[in-house]
């Protein structure tokens, strides 16, 4: 057991670490959820991909470094620590690549990764309905067979930046006569600006269109867009969100630079005893994270699955991240109330951590029936 | 990087775990309590046969020289089955003692599990020290074997003594390393905390599948689901900062861990007591051997505050 990272790892910190100081923008990029800073946004994650930043972990015929898990978590570490900008293609990096690694063809690899990598095509995920929100699999948008494709019909929703995103995945309803709500549900990938789909951007809680929802009508996807086979969509979609996802949604490098920097502005304002231990518990917490991924990178490296493992990671650092921004807004006092900044911006977009990528609600019922084994419940 | 336990750390809990569950600890602590010790330094005797006050002494005095990650995995283990004594206290003093005289008299007892040893601070409390052959205090001069110990006092943790020493006793060393000793006494607690937590969430798990009301078992109801699944994020996260600080032993690694070990064992302490309704209240039910125990390391070796203080001074750390 240790902690040490090799020398070729050092090296290859170091390197991030100098290219980061030489490009990162040395003023904030404007907000990723606005129309403006998308286009900004997504230049930078072009500048990452000319020199093999954007994907480090994915192969090098990809835009890749062929880096690894661990490489990857330094990699963040520096990324965050030079305060660089939000990633635009979160979505498409972290749930789609891994399902085209696992479940997709050769060619829609060859086809879809490249120009991820480069944030020429920025993807949107349309998983939610108005109707399937936590009871995902009750979702209605349904597919037609057709000539070489499906039709795609129904709604999407709070599609996070499909607003100005190029292409999309989701489920839907192949098959209306199964007896169970996950069978029957195809997997597939389809274009925002096509015909017959509508994006209606939503403003959330601090008024900027972050996300979206989306109409379908009619709207046809060729069969070479299905991921996997169709009528299997729900394995697919779900075992791509339990394990590498539990490690690669948010990183610990995201944690320790906010920590880091919510220590300096502790400091800065004359170490004010009244937060001191909410300032101690959010070093803590970042440290915790950074370990806790540590050992689930080491496990994952090992050939283990790490499955419901994720909801514990989910739950913890959405409330962290809570915790911390408070923390700054409340040291901040009548400065925390304005909007703009970028402890109120970071403070309105982790209100959201407890509810996207499943509900903490959703998360601990995972917990308690998949880890401690607890029956199925009352709900 | 490789932050994973390998298979001779994992065989060493595990083959310690299923001695102590052999070993019927609840009734051993019963026992303790009274202040019979007999069964206790039985037991004492055979944890020091499996390696692990050697863990804690240098190979000069029949120690295996000093290893806190197989220290902090056999403290889990020694919290998770509530074993009394001054457990913390007896590896403490194999670090204070490093003066070759004493060291030479003292330490191969300790190693062997022959003899307890405990420690007070200033003029603090020193943990069992009617059933310790070793008391050591740590003054303004440095370390002295006390003559005796006072009275006893007795703890939130009925299987804890607390016992003042009695002043003067021979000085064994004028600058004992003590930040070293302070830094294996927090690791340890919080070590021996993460498992009082764990065998408190453990023993709340079988209970409310077992216990039924209004017809169904109580783990059904969502509320009763999501404390423990707290308990269980609390406790998850509070392994690996236990594990990567026996790896770094830096003071802000420690206190990271004996904060937030603490923490979590007390809050599983708590959700423990609630989900057992009045059953856990009972001081004749096992749980309590657990319960009270939580509230007593949080504030042994080091508070919340003092632990989070360390934490904040200093620089960028990790
Ligand atoms: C900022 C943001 C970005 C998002 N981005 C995307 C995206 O890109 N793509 C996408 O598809 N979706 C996205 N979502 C949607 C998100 O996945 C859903 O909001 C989430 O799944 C919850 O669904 P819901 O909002 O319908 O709430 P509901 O399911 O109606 O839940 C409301 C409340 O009831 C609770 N609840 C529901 N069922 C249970 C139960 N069984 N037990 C206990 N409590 C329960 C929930 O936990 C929650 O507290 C995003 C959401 C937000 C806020």
């Amino acid at each position: 057991m240790d902690l040490a990272f090799t020398q070729e790892d050092e090296a290859f910190r170091a390197e991030a670490r100098s290219w980061l100081h030489a490009h990162v923008p040395t003023s904030p990029l404007p907000s990723l959820e606005t129309e403006e800073g998308f286009a900004a946004h997504r230049a930078w994650e072009a500048e990452l991909a000319a020199d093999r930043w954007s994907v480090v972990n994915w192969p090098t015929a990809y835009g890749g470094r062929d880096a690894g898990i661990v490489r990857w978590l330094v990699f963040e570490e520096e990324y965050y620590a030079a305060g660089a900008p939000g990633r635009v293609n979160q979505n498409g990096i972290s749930l789609l690549a891994p399902t085209l690694f696992d479940h997709g063809t050769q060619e829609q690899r060859d086809r879809v990764l490249p120009s991820m990598a480069t944030g020429r095509t920025v993807w949107a995920q349309a998983w939610s309905e108005p109707e399937a929100g936590s009871d995902l699999a009750s979702l209605r948008a349904k597919g037609v067979r057709t000539e070489g494709g499906w039709m795609l019909s129904g709604q999407k929703t709070w599609s996070s930046r499909a607003a100005f995103a190029d292409r999309a995945f989701g489920l839907f309803r192949t098959d209306p006569d199964t007896p169970k709500p996950h069978q029957g549900l195809t997997y597939l990938m389809f274009d925002l600006r096509a015909p017959g789909v509508t994006v209606r951007p939503i403003r959330r809680l601090d008024g900027k269109p972050a996300f979206a929802e989306l109409f379908l009508d009619e709207v046809f996807v060729p069969d070479e867009d299905v991921i996997g086979e169709p009528g299997r969509g729900w394995r697919i979609a779900m075992s791509t969100a339990g394990n590498e996802r539990g490690l690669m949604l948010r990183s610990p490098g995201r944690f320790l630079a906010a920590a880091d920097r919510l220590h300096t502005l502790w400091q800065s304002l004359g170490s004010p005893g009244a937060t001191r231990s909410r300032v101690a518990d959010a070093l803590i917490g970042a440290r915790a994270y950074q370990l806790f991924t540590y050992a689930a990178a080491s496990r994952f490296l090992e050939g283990e699955t790490l499955g419901p493992e994720s909801s514990l990671n989910k739950v913890f650092w959405s409330e962290y991240d809570i915790a911390l921004t408070e923390t700054a807004l409340d040291l901040l006092g009548e400065e925390g109330e304005l909007a703009d900044t970028d402890w109120s911006e970071r403070y309105v977009f982790s209100l959201a951590g407890p509810i996207y990528a499943g509900t903490n609600e959703i998360q601990r019922d995972i917990i308690a029936e998949r880890l401690l084994g607890l029956p199925k419940g009352r709900r | 990087m490789r932050f994973l336990l390998d298979a001779e750390q994992r065989e060493f809990a595990a083959s310690l775990d299923a001695m102590l569950t052999a070993a019927d600890t609840p009734s051993v602590v019963r026992d303790w309590s009274r202040g019979d010790h007999a069964r206790g330094r039985a037991l004492w005797r055979r944890i020091a046969e499996a390696g692990v006050f050697a863990l804690a002494v240098p190979e000069a005095y029949e120690g295996l020289g000093q290893h806190p990650v197989e220290l902090a995995l056999a403290f889990v283990e020694l919290g998770r089955h509530a074993v009394p004594g001054p457990l913390v206290e007896t590896v403490t003093a194999a670090t204070l003692l490093t003066e070759p005289g004493p060291a030479k008299r003292l330490l191969p007892a300790l190693a062997a599990g022959e003899t307890m040893a405990t420690v007070a601070r200033d003029h603090g409390y020193a943990l069992d020290g009617e059933a310790a052959g070793i008391h050591l205090s740590l003054t303004a001069e440095g370390l002295r074997l006390a003559p005796g110990h006072g009275p006893v006092r007795p703890s939130l943790d009925p299987a804890r003594r607390l016992t003042p020493l009695d002043p003067g006793g021979e000085l064994l060393a004028t600058g004992p390393p003590l930040a070293p000793a302070l830094l294996l006494a927090r690791l340890t607690t919080a070590a021996q905390a993460l498992g009082v937590g764990l065998a408190l969430l453990d023993r709340t798990v079988t209970h409310v599948k077992r216990r039924t009301q209004f017809g169904v078992p109580i783990g059904s109801f969502q509320t009763v689901r999501h404390q423990l699944a707290d308990a269980r994020i609390a406790l998850e996260f509070a392994r690996p900062l236990l594990l990567g600080a026996a790896l770094t032993m830096t003071a802000e690694d420690v206190a990271a861990a004996k904060v937030t070990a603490c923490e979590a064992a007390y809050r599983t302490a708590r959700t423990a007591l609630q989900l057992h309704g009045a059953i856990g209240y009972t001081a004749e039910y096992d749980l309590s051997l657990w319960l009270t125990k939580a509230r007593a390391l949080r504030t042994a070796w080091g508070s919340p505050d003092e632990c989070r203080d360390t934490v904040l001074s200093g620089g960028r750390r990790w």
